[in-house]
């Protein structure tokens, strides 16, 4: 069987507890192609967030693989950049130098200038680059986490992974941010593994959308194409019949075939 | 950790472009300037008085009153302690000159041989002693509570041991210290590295420990190499909790030098203490004991400072 360009194969994490072991994804099985976006999407404590740090080597599987264009991944590196939910800008460095740490790692044999001009470069797309002399602790937290973005697609990655990126934004700033990730997309047509658990999110930025069950021993129990036409916005795209069905797909899974374990209070 | 959001508005204004201001605007703008000159000088003047009658006025009433009780409980005949107006009349010389028995050149201050030297002369000895040994207990501190705050192996082999001999107090040391060095000097100088050291080390290696895993992540996702991370993460994240230790320890190092000096003799505040209670001095002694407060009060602030600063630019 050829390998997919991201490929996670039988992918299972326990951690040891006091009260035994706890398995938090078991029997995962995911092909990527290349360029596509995946959202993972499922209830709070499902295992999305241990998934993604698998692909980004944060955490080893129990038991499976990852493999990345045919070569399994054993550590973190640069190649997988992580938008954190938290964005984990550094606050003792400006905006300009947070994107320049990452981009002297990646291109470690360019100029200053030449690598000073990438990270000015990515800063532009997300609307930051005004901002470059500032410190995190200047910026709003939208702000902050378009610097996170540029950070990371500042690194070239082969898989852009992205844990819950717009989740501490209230409602306005993440539509814009939305929007800033897909036209930013669309220039560059990363491979892109997102976790969220807004619905609406997830149909909307998507080619595919993957659910996970309930955990403990989460695993996939769903996984949809979303076919609407690029460029997507979130007005016109939202009225499309295409869109209304995927949207209520997955909502059906969401909440009848695998409704919150915590009840309404959660 | 994190700071107040000072920027509103976001994903509006990184869209705007700001337009050039016209002629007409540049002046209107550089005469308002002037204005906003003269009204800052006034608003200066303005602050200063308040700060005055709320912070310095609290302070200067309390220490009159305080001044005054001592004075009216001393004053009578067969006083245990002198009153403080029996201090300026005794004392009057040491406290006017402070620097008796030193000299001042280019290349610095002397202290001259023998005998009578100032209570400026005895502070400057002591802090020479302080500065040395507390220099030493910041190197080998720094480094031991990185360690220590870095390797759970480490940790667990040399945190028992640190837990015990911070609570050992400095003067239990001097024996141990004067049997090493045999002379005054370098014991004292021993005695402050080994009292100051403590409090460096362990709040070290809580800073170290205390690095948020979320940066510890950025660094994995980075592969930054250990030297990168040691000075691009882990200096900088641990710096507030290492000057927490410096403050203690320098603190603590102004403290046992001059118990140390009251024992070894010689030099320093400690000794002018010392030497002043057994001339039947008291008043002398009283004198030394505001010099050291407000000494050890400006080495405090100092450490402080340098930490504020750091932790500004960093």
């Amino acid at each position: 069987m050829a390998h997919s360009y991201l490929s996670i194969e039988d992918v299972e994490v326990s951690f040891p507890t006091k009260s035994g072991t706890f398995t938090a994804i078991r029997n995962i099985d995911l092909k990527v192609g290349k360029g596509q976006f995946v959202s993972l999407i499922g209830h709070s404590g499902c295992g999305k967030s241990t998934l993604l740090n698998v692909v980004a080597g944060l955490v080893r599987p129990t038991r499976g693989v990852v493999l990345l264009e045919g070569e399994v991944i054993e550590k973190p590196g640069p190649d997988r950049a992580v938008i954190f939910q938290d964005h984990s800008l550094l606050p003792w460095l400006s905006v300009l130098e947070n994107v320049l740490l990452a981009v002297d790692k990646t291109m470690e044999g360019s100029s200053k200038a030449e690598r000073r001009d990438w990270a000015m470069h990515n800063l532009e797309l997300v609307h930051m680059a005004q901002a470059a002399p500032k410190r995190p602790a200047e910026l709003s937290g939208g702000m902050k986490q378009r610097v996170g973005i540029a950070r990371a697609i500042a690194m070239k990655p082969r898989v852009l992974l992205m844990d819950e990126p717009f989740g501490a934004l209230d409602a306005l700033t993440r539509a814009s941010l939305q929007t800033t990730v897909m036209v930013i997309q669309e220039q560059l047509n990363n491979t892109v593994l997102m976790i969220t658990h807004d619905v609406d999110e997830a149909v909307l930025l998507s080619d595919r959308v993957v659910m996970m069950t309930n955990g403990p021993e989460a695993t996939i129990g769903d996984d949809l194409a979303v076919s609407l036409a690029r460029p997507r916005n979130a007005i016109e795209t939202g009225n499309l019949a295409e869109y209304r069905r995927a949207r209520s797909a997955v909502l059906h899974f969401l909440h009848e075939r695998y409704s919150n374990p915590l009840g309404a209070a959660a | 950790m994190d700071a107040i959001f000072t920027v509103s508005g976001e994903d509006t204004s990184p869209h705007l472009t700001p337009s050039m201001p016209s002629a007409p605007e540049m002046q209107v703008d550089s005469a308002q300037r002037a204005v906003g000159h003269l009204s800052g000088i006034a608003s200066g003047l303005l602050s200063i008085a308040t700060w005055f009658a709320a912070r310095a006025f609290p302070t200067l009433l309390m220490l009159v009153l305080l001044l005054g009780v001592w004075q009216v409980a001393c004053q009578h005949e067969g006083a245990a302690l002198p009153s403080p107006a029996k201090v300026w009349a005794e004392s009057h010389d040491v406290i006017i000159h402070p620097f008796k028995g030193m000299t001042f050149d280019a290349s610095g201050y002397h202290i001259g041989e023998g005998g009578d030297v100032g209570i400026a002369g005895h502070v400057l000895t002591s802090l020479r002693r302080v500065a040395v040994g507390f220099s030493l207990s910041v190197i080998f501190g720094v480094a031991l509570g990185i360690l220590i705050g870095q390797s759970l192996f480490a940790y667990r082999a040399l945190d028992p041991l640190f837990q015990v001999f911070r609570t050992v107090p400095p003067l239990a040391w001097l024996p141990i210290s004067l049997a090493m060095f045999q002379q005054a000097n370098p014991s004292a100088i021993f005695l402050i590295f080994i009292t100051a050291i403590w409090p460096i080390i362990l709040n070290t290696a809580a800073g170290v420990q205390n690095i948020p895993i979320a940066y510890r992540n950025v660094a994995r996702v980075l592969a930054l190499r250990p030297l990168e991370y040691f000075t691009k993460i882990m200096l900088p994240a641990t710096v507030p909790h290492m000057f927490t230790g410096l403050r203690i320890g320098v603190g603590m190092s102004w403290l046992a030098i001059v118990a140390a000096e009251m024992v070894q003799g010689g030099t320093g505040v400690g000794f002018f203490i010392w030497d002043s209670y057994n001339s039947s001095l008291l008043t002398d002694t009283i004198v030394a004991l505001v010099w050291i407060g407000l000494v050890g009060f400006a080495l405090d602030r100092l450490i402080g400072w340098i930490g504020n600063r750091i932790a500004r630019q960093s």
